[in-house]
């Protein structure tokens, strides 16, 4: 009995102190989604995101490992324990809040839509019949598209990157992705100058939520708060806009 | 563990399961119109013949299907020749890259079972065709491709199988087959384990509807022993 108590109260210090503070933080990030994430040509992974993944990872004095990871899995990837918070520019919306939870937002981008210079565009169901639209799977691009315009032929890729081959090619009339990741990853690239933002900047929360979080498990409730605070500090400190100013002329974190 | 998920859902399963079948069977079905010319004429003593089909026999099973497929889709979009010509009106369809990836591929592999079970025909059965006075054309009509299909059926229904698995990468270029309909389930709801297991289900309902057949087809063939 005795026996049993001593370890009850080892199990339970031990808990508490895990559930303190966290040392070493394991990170999932995406690798493809520039100017927020992008793959090197040596496979090391840099962008907007992982500058602030160190700059938090620097605030809270933890040891933090970055996991890549593709976007498909990387919810999955996150309950399996593979890593323990995505930075990623997730966008905190009430279907991922079913499965994880999130920090308080550290960006906000609206989306918007690319295409051909000169190509029409009406944000109405009628319109869309039949056009080729593009997007990352499982984002809320993804969501908004397939909920206000089901008569579109939907094609779902497995990175942006895809997508704007695609656009390319002719095979596709529209991409919708973040505006930002638009701009860097197809307008200032090579063939870029023959495309164009088309529509309005969309950032309805019903489906793009309040901007992006940072992604952890229900249970690391304290982890969150520790990001948190963080975020909080590197805003105040000029980090945050220090970060900013690297990649964009514009203020990503919203009102 | 929910399940709820996929009968939810069911109606992307059923659209997978579709576009998995028709492209399947019609890549199963124009590789076998490739297949059986090319392994016929593989066994044909013309250099200028051989050579030809041995390179396109090479090429296609000395690749991956997955490289295959990127080639045809990613790669042709690189040609503006091919871009501004009639041929981009299908190139620019994600099936038809698709089809014509599956169908010169299992066209390869099926060419080389022809191209065997013709190469080790019995001695004898060939030497009585010509003791009847029938010529070749004759002899591979009447003799040599029954006699053939009779013992290609096992190796065959194995490269249909492995044709409905390989199929899989059609939805790396956005094809909403039975693995792209578990990808987007799975994309919606992050629950993995449900989403392929169930596309897992189909496919094996798939395999097992042609092991059944393919069964059925060669008792046909014992029956006459």
């Amino acid at each position: 009995m005795k026996k049993l108590s001593l370890l009850m109260a080892v199990l339970v210090l031990s808990f508490n102190v895990a559930a303190k503070e966290w040392k070493t933080i394991r990170i999932g990030v995406e690798g493809a989604y520039p100017p927020f994430s992008k793959t090197e040509a040596d496979g090391t992974v840099t962008g907007f995101d992982i500058d602030i993944a160190n700059a938090l990872c620097a605030q809270m004095q933890a040891k933090c490992t970055l996991v890549k990871q593709d976007w498909d899995g990387i919810i999955p990837a996150l309950m399996a324990r593979k890593f323990d918070a995505i930075i990623a520019t997730m966008d905190i919306t009430e279907a991922r809040k079913k499965k994880i939870a999130f920090s308080d937002k550290y960006q906000h981008i609206p989306a918007r839509f690319v295409a051909l210079k000169g190509t029409e565009y009406q944000a109405t169901n009628a319109f869309m019949k039949g056009k080729k639209i593009g997007v990352q799977r499982a984002t809320t691009m993804d969501l908004y598209i397939s909920d206000n315009f089901p008569s579109a032929k939907i094609k779902r890729y497995g990175s942006a990157d895809e997508a704007y081959l695609d656009l390319k090619a002719t095979r596709l009339d529209y991409v919708m992705a973040d505006s930002a990741a638009i701009s860097d990853g197809l307008l200032a690239k090579d063939g870029g100058d023959k495309f164009e933002f088309v529509g309005p900047k969309l950032n309805d929360p019903k489906w793009f939520g309040d901007g992006a979080g940072i992604a952890i498990r229900k249970q690391d409730k304290d982890l969150a708060k520790q990001f948190n605070a963080a975020i909080k500090a590197i805003r105040a400190d000029g980090t945050y806009q220090k970060i900013q100013d690297k990649y964009f002329d514009f203020d990503v974190y919203g009102g | 563990m929910d399940f709820s998920i996929i009968i939810n859902e069911y109606q992307f399963y059923l659209d997978g399961l579709w576009t998995t079948t028709w492209l399947v069977t019609l890549s199963l079905l124009l590789g076998l119109l490739i297949a059986i010319p090319v392994g016929i004429f593989q066994n044909s003593e013309n250099r200028l013949i051989r050579f030809p089909i041995w390179v396109y026999m090479y090429f296609f099973r000395g690749s991956p299907l997955l490289v295959q497929l990127f080639i045809i889709y990613y790669g042709a979009a690189q040609f503006d020749w091919l871009r501004e010509s009639w041929m981009w009106y299908y190139f620019q369809e994600a099936w038809f890259c698709a089809l014509l990836a599956f169908t010169l591929n299992t066209g390869a592999y099926t060419a080389e079972i022809v191209r065997g079970v013709i190469a080790t025909m019995p001695e004898g059965e060939l030497e009585a065709a010509k003791a009847y006075g029938m010529s070749k054309w004759q002899t591979l009509r009447r003799i040599t491709l029954p006699n053939s299909l009779r013992r290609a059926l096992p190796a065959y229904s194995n490269e249909i199988i492995f044709m409905i698995h390989g199929s899989a990468i059609a939805g790396i270029v956005t094809i909403v087959d039975i693995t792209g309909a578990a990808r987007v389930v799975n994309a919606r709801y992050y629950a993995p384990f449900e989403a392929y297991f169930a596309a897992a289900l189909l496919y094996m309902c798939l395999t097992f509807t042609v092991i059944f057949a393919f069964k059925q087809w060669e008792k046909r063939y014992q029956i006459e022993k």
